[in-house]
């Protein structure tokens, strides 16, 4: 895929609570954003297990949101305190994947916050687009895969 | 007499040779292996060829015991070779079942490796700077070498596998259990690992001792410590990979008063090892500021060197992207 015709290809993980109901209100209040995320409605995002993020790259994600609940908001407490230790962390061992850790985001999107979702959503998708794709398949190895 | 026996094979690939040395260390045991067996192929023991191998009717081979990853042409013909004689395949050890150790290689590629192996370190002495070639012309004749990958794989990525035995190496209880299921005929589904499904933590003596709420405030290496020996290693500080590893290990670290490192690799219900004890230890931290998390993260030396310790080459990612090794 030429760099000029790259479309990237986003998957976010939304908490139902906070971030979906934001991205709802972002599609009721029809405005309008890059078509560029696959959203994933998750419970919480302390729900978001480290696997599913390293699928997504795995399977052709070029581009990885998580997206809650501002600190302190969270339903279950926690939940995205965990999620953002996680990230941190993940970040890092990302880096040492290979993967640049501007694939990989966490933002707070509140239920009221459609504006912001919009925001998000384009300018990860632009970020993403100035990176390039990610092609992570075909990059493992000459053999057997 | 030797033709009622059944026949068992073992070998190695990509591996440091514990898992032979895991089948010695059976002791006296290994007389009953050895009296119930007919061992028809083990470089490391005795002296048989790959040619003593091909001559073998398929299938006729009852079990092959391999150990080791998989990360030159030569292991990948003799795992192949090995496939097609045997009943039954057992990946022996860590390093045939995740990768292992020299799966670590994995962060790197064939270049950065030999450039490294054959040049820079210390001890290396190649000054006409000379590497492993797969073909080479010497007096009139063609020399051939085993070609060495940029990856390393565990075995099931290059044949059917049709149990685990895990370790590094694995425990002799459960190299005896696996025989004894294997000479009787009481084998679990095929693709099972022959060991409990249950993490090490949940065996580990030092769980009682473990706080209700576990929280690091600060990470700490083996070495920066006095470990105590009965208290949790992880509310120690110190990194263990108890929770998102296979136990039934027989603990021979823990009891060594050293944290888990993983070798046993997941249970059943997780595919990911590493990043699962991300997932675990990320959770654990004790901080919610994003200053404090960053700072707690950066103290941790190799995260992924640590957490994939044993399993990067049956990872999720498998691998370092290629492009972005230098």
């Amino acid at each position: 895929m030429s760099q000029e015709h790259f479309e990237p290809r986003l998957i976010g993980f939304l908490c139902n609570w906070c971030s979906y109901t934001g991205a709802d209100l972002a599609g009721t209040a029809r405005m309008i954003y890059a078509p560029n995320i696959r959203i994933i409605r998750v419970m919480c995002t302390g729900r978001v297990d480290p696997q599913f993020v390293l699928k997504a790259f795995h399977e052709g994600a070029d581009g990885v949101l998580i997206s809650g609940c501002h600190p302190g908001d969270c339903h279950y407490q926690e939940g995205n305190y965990k999620a953002m230790r996680r990230h941190k962390l993940l970040s890092k061992v990302l880096g040492q994947f290979g993967i640049e850790k501007e694939r990989f985001r966490l933002e707070w999107v509140s239920a009221s916050e459609g504006t912001k979702f919009q925001q998000v959503c384009n300018e990860f998708t632009e970020q993403i687009r100035r990176l390039g794709p990610l092609n992570l398949n075909g990059n493992r190895g000459e053999h057997h895969e | 007499m030797s033709d009622l026996k059944p026949k068992v094979a073992f070998y190695w690939c990509s591996s440091c040779g514990g898992c032979e040395e895991s089948i010695v260390d059976l002791a006296e045991d290994i007389l009953k292996v050895v009296a119930a067996v007919d061992i028809v192929f083990w470089p490391v023991a005795l002296d048989f060829k790959k040619k003593d191998v091909e001559a073998m009717p398929d299938k006729s081979i009852a079990v092959s015991f391999i150990n080791g990853g998989i990360r030159m042409s030569e292991q990948e013909e003799m795992a192949q070779l090995l496939r097609r004689k045997s009943q039954i395949v057992v990946a022996h050890g860590a390093c045939a079942h995740l990768g292992g150790i020299p799966g670590l290689a994995n962060f790197w590629n064939k270049s950065t490796v030999f450039d490294k192996v054959y040049h820079t370190t210390v001890s290396t002495d190649n000054a006409k700077g000379t590497e492993p070639q797969p073909k080479t012309s010497l007096d009139g004749y063609e020399l051939t070498l085993s070609e060495f990958w940029d990856t390393v794989h565990p075995l099931d990525d290059i044949i059917d596998v049709d149990y685990y035995l895990p370790g590094c190496a694995p425990h002799r209880d459960l190299i005896i259990n696996a025989v004894t299921a294997i000479l009787e005929g009481k084998l679990p589904p095929k693709g099972s690992v022959l060991a409990p499904n249950k993490s090490c933590c949940d065996d580990c003596e030092r769980n009682d001792s473990k706080p209700d709420k576990l929280q690091i405030k600060e990470i700490k290496r083996p070495y920066e410590v006095l470990l105590d020996p009965k208290t949790c290693f992880l509310a120690q500080g110190v990194i263990c990979m108890g929770p998102a590893t296979r136990g039934g290990c027989g603990e021979r670290c823990i009891n060594g008063n050293m944290p888990c490192r993983g070798c046993m690799g997941p249970t059943d219900q997780v595919h990911d090892q590493g990043a699962k004890f991300l997932s675990a230890f990320a959770s654990i931290l004790d901080a919610n500021d994003e200053k404090d998390v960053e700072r707690l993260v950066d103290s941790i030396v190799d995260p992924a060197g640590t957490f994939y310790r044993f399993s990067l080459p049956s990872s999720i990612l498998k691998r370092k992207k290629l492009e972005a090794v230098k």
